[in-house]
């Protein structure tokens, strides 16, 4: 039945799965946009539009100065999230995927880069999770939504990185689980913390664009 | 009907040595993953073999299955060994036609009961009554039960009897379904594939003489010794996958060098068949190496699998209209329920009793 598994799961599954998946953001990500904020009467000392872009910007690419502590989970982090978007968009089958459904295509990286990137974001994944075991503070804070967000990021890396090698199952078999996972991903993220991966923008824009409001240097 | 003489002595009426038939036995022995002792053994049991009487039933086909046993690189002994069994039903090679060929099929279905083997190609239309495909005026439901009765197994050639195959594929007019979908209380080995190569197909039938069963199967009833390991296990080209070297085009400067076509639709990685081992027409290759990807014809529903030129990546269905359509609900969704929000707030602005110090104390 696998074959006829990988089939759906190629077709109508990932019809199901773009289909919640565009849904869900588009509803979400427009409702967020929509609700604005209460025009200030104020006399505005900056530039709303240049401190927004500045925030976004910066919160994406600079570390702010950290305790001993954070700079665990901000290293962690930065390595799961830089070798995930890697990975993403730029090992070929994934280009191959995404040249099918948007049209456009970009050249790959070596194999060899792609199989360190992984890694890397598994490795960091699950330093993340123990920490997050370990720190009592990270612990308290946790609730069943970030085990069920880490698990949904964490099996596309880990199928994908098995089906790359072969590891454990036939290719056919690697190949359905891999494509499963991600559906799984696509399906649970508009309505999950898994969302900030368009509203972190939204957000740090926002912040941004209040204190460019008010003159403030952020 | 004649008692069948063993296969050694054919063998030897038609002057075949016995170091050549050794051969043979040391190849399929070779071929089917068996232990390099088992050759002997293959030898001596073939020897004393009775030719089994096989009658073989075309359905909804193309006769490529029968085409490709044909061409089983003859004068070899793979296909004499086909010589060796008594093939009494096959209603494109045979020479009978009309009443005497049903005839011969009756004949030795009620000579051999329980013992001969049944070979189907083709698919069996259900739909009103199975009229797609009739043979003498009966419909190929009726000839298969009749047939799947007496047989001792039932060997389903090339990817149509096996799983359904082209006339399976959407939206299936006929409703054309596999053997296994009609009888189930009979062994049967799916040789997939379309066609299937002709030495898997001697090779199934020289394992069934030697140990008087069936070949160890998988889970969609082929024989592991050939549908064991995927073309893109064995292909020549892998070392090109590993290395990220994908021909882009068909003629492009990756294409001539010899690089994986896996971008250009190549279905190796999922398709398991014995083409990149054991190779076609007389070993002289396999799709692959005249430069086209592998099109997956030995797993089923290979037809409804999305463009046999699409990488395995992209999706079989149409993902991009899903997802534009999906934009527009969404964004849809959130507008109205966005207006419904501010109306809901206007109102409440409108309809706001002020509070007084009355209120605060509550009188």
């Amino acid at each position: 039945m696998d074959q006829e598994m990988l089939l759906w799961v190629r077709g109508t599954g990932l019809q199901i799965a773009a289909a919640v998946f565009v849904i869900g953001m588009a509803y979400r990500m427009l409702h967020l946009l929509l609700l604005g904020r209460r025009q200030s009467l104020a006399e505005a000392r900056g530039s709303e539009w240049s401190g927004g872009l500045r925030t976004m910007l910066r919160r994406s690419f600079v570390l702010p100065r950290l305790s001993a502590r954070g700079k665990f989970t901000v290293i962690a982090g930065y390595l799961f999230h830089l070798g995930f978007f890697i990975t993403f968009f730029f090992l070929s089958q994934h280009i191959d995927l995404l040249r099918a459904v948007l049209g456009v295509h970009w050249p790959a990286l070596p194999r060899g880069v792609i199989d360190m990137t992984a890694v890397l974001s598994i490795a960091a994944m699950i330093a993340l999770l123990v920490h997050r075991f370990i720190d009592p503070v990270k612990r308290m804070l946790s609730d069943y939504q970030d085990y069920l967000t880490w698990l949904l990021s964490f099996l596309p890396l880990l199928t994908g990185f098995m089906l790359l090698r072969e590891i454990g199952f036939q290719y056919v078999t690697l190949l359905t689980l891999h494509i499963l996972s991600v559906e799984l991903l696509l399906i649970v993220a508009p309505f999950t913390k898994l969302a900030h991966m368009f509203s972190t923008f939204i957000a740090r824009w926002y912040n941004g664009a209040v204190n460019g409001f008010k003159g403030i240097e952020a | 009907m004649k008692e069948h003489e063993t296969l050694g002595q054919r063998l030897q009426e038609q002057g075949i040595s016995r170091r050549s038939f050794l051969k043979f036995c040391a190849a399929m022995a070779t071929m089917m993953a068996l232990p390099p002792g088992s050759a002997q053994a293959i030898a001596a049991a073939l020897v004393q073999a009775k030719r089994p009487s096989v009658i073989w039933l075309s359905f909804q086909e193309c006769t490529g299955c029968t085409e490709s046993l044909t061409r089983s690189h003859s004068p070899t002994l793979e296909s004499l060994i086909f010589d060796m069994i008594s093939l009494d039903y096959h209603h494109t090679l045979q020479a009978a036609s009309g009443f005497g060929a049903e005839q011969a099929r009756e004949e030795a279905m009620q000579a051999f009961y329980g013992k001969y083997l049944l070979l189907v190609d083709g698919s069996i239309p259900l739909n009103d009554g199975g009229v797609y495909s009739t043979i003498a005026g009966r419909t190929n439901l009726d000839l298969l039960q009749e047939a799947a009765k007496g047989a001792a197994a039932i060997v389903a050639v090339g990817s149509c009897a096996a799983f359904g195959g082209l006339p399976n594929a959407q939206p299936n007019p006929t409703g054309a379904v596999a053997v296994s979908d009609i009888v189930k209380d009979k062994p049967i080995i799916n040789i997939s594939g379309c066609p299937p190569i002709p030495a898997v197909i001697t090779g199934v039938l020289a394992h069934y003489l030697t140990f008087g069963a069936l070949p160890a199967l998988d889970a969609l009833g082929r024989p592991k010794a050939f549908y064991g390991e995927t073309i893109h296990d064995r292909c020549y080209r892998r070392p090109m996958y590993e290395q990220g070297k994908f021909a882009k085009t068909f003629d492009d400067e990756g294409a001539r060098n010899g690089w994986c076509l896996y971008e250009l639709g190549c279905k190796g990685p999922t398709t398991h068949n014995a083409c990149a081992t054991t190779k076609w027409n007389g070993g002289a290759g396999f799709p692959i190496e005249a430069g086209h990807g592998c099109i997956g014809c030995s797993e089923p529903k290979f037809w409804d699998a999305g463009s046999f030129y699409a990488p395995l990546p992209a999706p079989a269905a149409d993902v991009s209209s899903v997802a534009k359509a999906a934009a527009v609900i969404g964004a849809g969704a959130a507008v109205a329920v966005s207006a419904m929000d501010r109306a809901k707030r206007q109102q409440a602005q409108r309809t706001r009793e002020k509070l007084t110090i009355a209120d605060l104390k509550g009188e």
